[in-house]
């Protein structure tokens, strides 16, 4: 059965994408320091939703799961956001490099040339002590191997499954295993290094050892809600009809685990900078915490509270309609948690968010809806000639 | 009313599923099938209703909460208040977090021990408790159907039943 991407859905995304490029020219027209932040937080984080996809991809088939076969299409469309991803993260962060050159560098403090020159009234120990790994041509060449990899390896996954529909056997399912394997070595570095340099270099004294994971639990949260809503999304339209409540019941399991791994990680990070009370450390939290008190409780209720009552019954999780409804309230959980990533180191305590923030955000949202129903519309949404789909078809828990 | 258990021994777990799904149909009590793994589809052909040893586990669980909450409220803000990590606050959801660690592992502590307590008396499997051994190979390769009749007549005729559906052999 084929998905068409209907004139509604089109109008939506359209809609939305002109109230996101509307946002955007406001908020640079009124505030432009915290416009930047929002390019580089909505960037972020849709990007890293796409890359979600391929990396739920290359976990089923590195782990020869077999029930997932009836949606693996949905995190297939997923990574077909990335290439625009890419190019939306490169104009940001060279157009703030343009951009900062006149009065300062809006997002990254480490880009300031006089940080690492001792003549300077500006020189900053710590920083020049990082400029090994924080520096413009290492910085651009991380940016664009992770570009290369990221892309690379979805486009291959998409073209192999693309190409057993049509011919058909096993070699092609064996081989999407080895590339998956070799993907998820990549992704483990790359996840945390990309973590570290798109997000925490922005507070450059600081650091936290397990910031790459921390990052990488909240945004698979993120990627499996867009899988669990657009699962929910097509069944309830009648044009995935294989896909039963025991199908429904892993998404919501995985929705489940990942958000405590959140929360347990989130605590991990804050109860040992909390318990050490070591002034370096401590500011990030000092900042958060004291000017952004309601995000920062609203953060913690919303991504572990939520799940954590609601997806907790058995029957909860078979239901298209819980799906739905907790994979909003996540995506917008999460969505305020890479805000308190990004926004506190940018502007400190000169925030807010109004309409031009959620409206930037309705854009990228519209613009990753419409680059991924299209992905969803060129394919079937069965993979017929999956060597798993018979297990999937009669998947029972 | 007295009821008397018969037993089927069955060799294949399709057959006895689908000995299972005739015999309800056919009005006999079929309680309980006896099997070394799980059989996709056997719940819902026996009819059974879902486990209530989740609630028991949640229930267990937070009584190991308020337990560890009441045990560090005592010991590390009434009894003799602490300075944790430099933070002179003495107050019970200040010094919170240092709490929580301590927290999760008693619940988990409680909510498993408390479930697995209660799985064993439910099951009657205690130490000194002689096991009820139906065939030598029921954790094996072997199935056991339980079959409960009111009466004598009724207990044979199921018995029969269950040979006709591929019954390796009976016992009562």
């Amino acid at each position: 059965m084929n998905y068409v991407l209907s004139n509604r859905a089109r109008m939506i995304s359209f809609i939305l994408i002109g109230i996101g490029l509307i946002s955007i020219a406001a908020s640079f027209m009124t505030h432009s320091h915290q416009a930047w932040s929002n390019l580089l937080h909505n960037t972020f984080y849709f990007m890293v939703i796409a890359l979600c996809g391929t990396f739920f991809l290359a976990l089923q088939y590195a782990a020869e799961a077999g029930w997932s076969v009836s949606v693996k299409r949905i995190p297939e469309a997923m990574g077909a956001f990335l290439p625009y991803a890419a190019v939306l993260m490169l104009i940001v962060f060279f157009g703030n490099l343009i951009a900062g050159n006149n009065g300062g560098h809006y997002l990254y403090h480490w880009l300031h040339h006089d940080l690492y020159d001792p003549a300077s009234p500006e020189y900053d120990k710590i920083i020049d002590g990082k400029s090994a790994y924080l520096n413009l041509p290492f910085f651009v060449t991380r940016m664009l191997v992770y570009f290369a990899v990221w892309i690379g390896f979805t486009l291959t996954l998409r073209k192999l499954s693309l190409r057993e529909d049509k011919e058909g056997g096993q070699a092609f399912y064996k081989k999407a295993k080895r590339i998956s394997a070799a993907f998820l070595v990549l992704f483990a570095i790359t996840s945390s290094t990309s973590a570290w340099d798109f997000v925490m270099s922005i507070d450059t004294h600081w650091y936290s050892t397990l910031f790459g994971w921390y990052t990488f639990a909240g945004l698979f949260i993120s990627g499996l809600s867009v899988i669990g809503i657009t699962t929910a999304y097509l069944v309830k339209k009648g044009l995935m009809p294989w896909v039963t409540e025991h199908h429904l019941h892993d998404i919501g399991k995985f929705m489940f685990a990942f958000s405590v791994f959140w929360t347990y990680l989130w605590f991990a990070q804050f109860m040992l900078i909390w318990y050490a009370n070591i002034p370096e450390e401590v500011t990030y939290f000092m900042l958060r915490f004291d000017h952004y008190r309601v995000l920062f409780w609203t953060n913690f209720f919303i991504n572990f509270i939520t799940p954590f009552i609601v997806l907790m019954t058995r029957d909860a999780k078979r239901k298209t309609n819980t799906l739905l409804i907790v994979g909003v309230i996540l995506i917008i959980g999460h969505w305020i948690d890479t805000f308190l990533m990004i926004t506190p180191g940018v502007v400190g305590e000169h925030w807010h968010i109004g309409w031009m923030e959620i409206g930037t955000a309705l854009g990228f949202a519209g613009l990753f809806m419409f680059v991924m129903l299209n992905a969803l519309a060129k394919a079937p949404l069965l993979r017929e000639n999956h060597p798993m789909l018979q297990e999937s078809l009669h998947h029972s828990i | 009313m007295a009821t008397k258990k018969v037993y089927g021994i069955f060799e294949d777990d399709d057959v006895v599923l689908e000995a299972v799904k005739t015999l309800r149909a056919k009005k006999y009590n079929v309680v309980d099938v006896i099997s070394p793994f799980p059989i996709h589809g056997m719940d819902p052909a026996l009819g059974l209703k879902r486990t209530r040893l989740s609630i028991c586990t949640f229930l267990y669980g937070i009584t190991g909460t308020s337990l560890a909450f009441l045990m560090m409220y005592y010991m590390n803000i009434f009894d003799w208040p602490m300075d944790i990590g430099g933070k002179p606050s003495f107050a019970f959801y200040k010094n919170m977090p240092a709490f929580i660690p301590v927290t999760f592992e008693f619940t988990v502590l409680c909510a498993a021990h408390g479930m697995a307590i209660t799985f064993f008396l439910r099951s009657k499997i205690l130490p000194g408790v002689e096991p009820h051994v139906i065939d030598d190979r029921m954790a094996d390769d072997r199935f056991v159907m339980t079959i409960e009749a009111a009466t004598g007549a009724e207990a044979e005729d199921a018995k029969a039943a269950m040979t006709a559906m591929g019954a390796l052999y009976t016992k009562d």
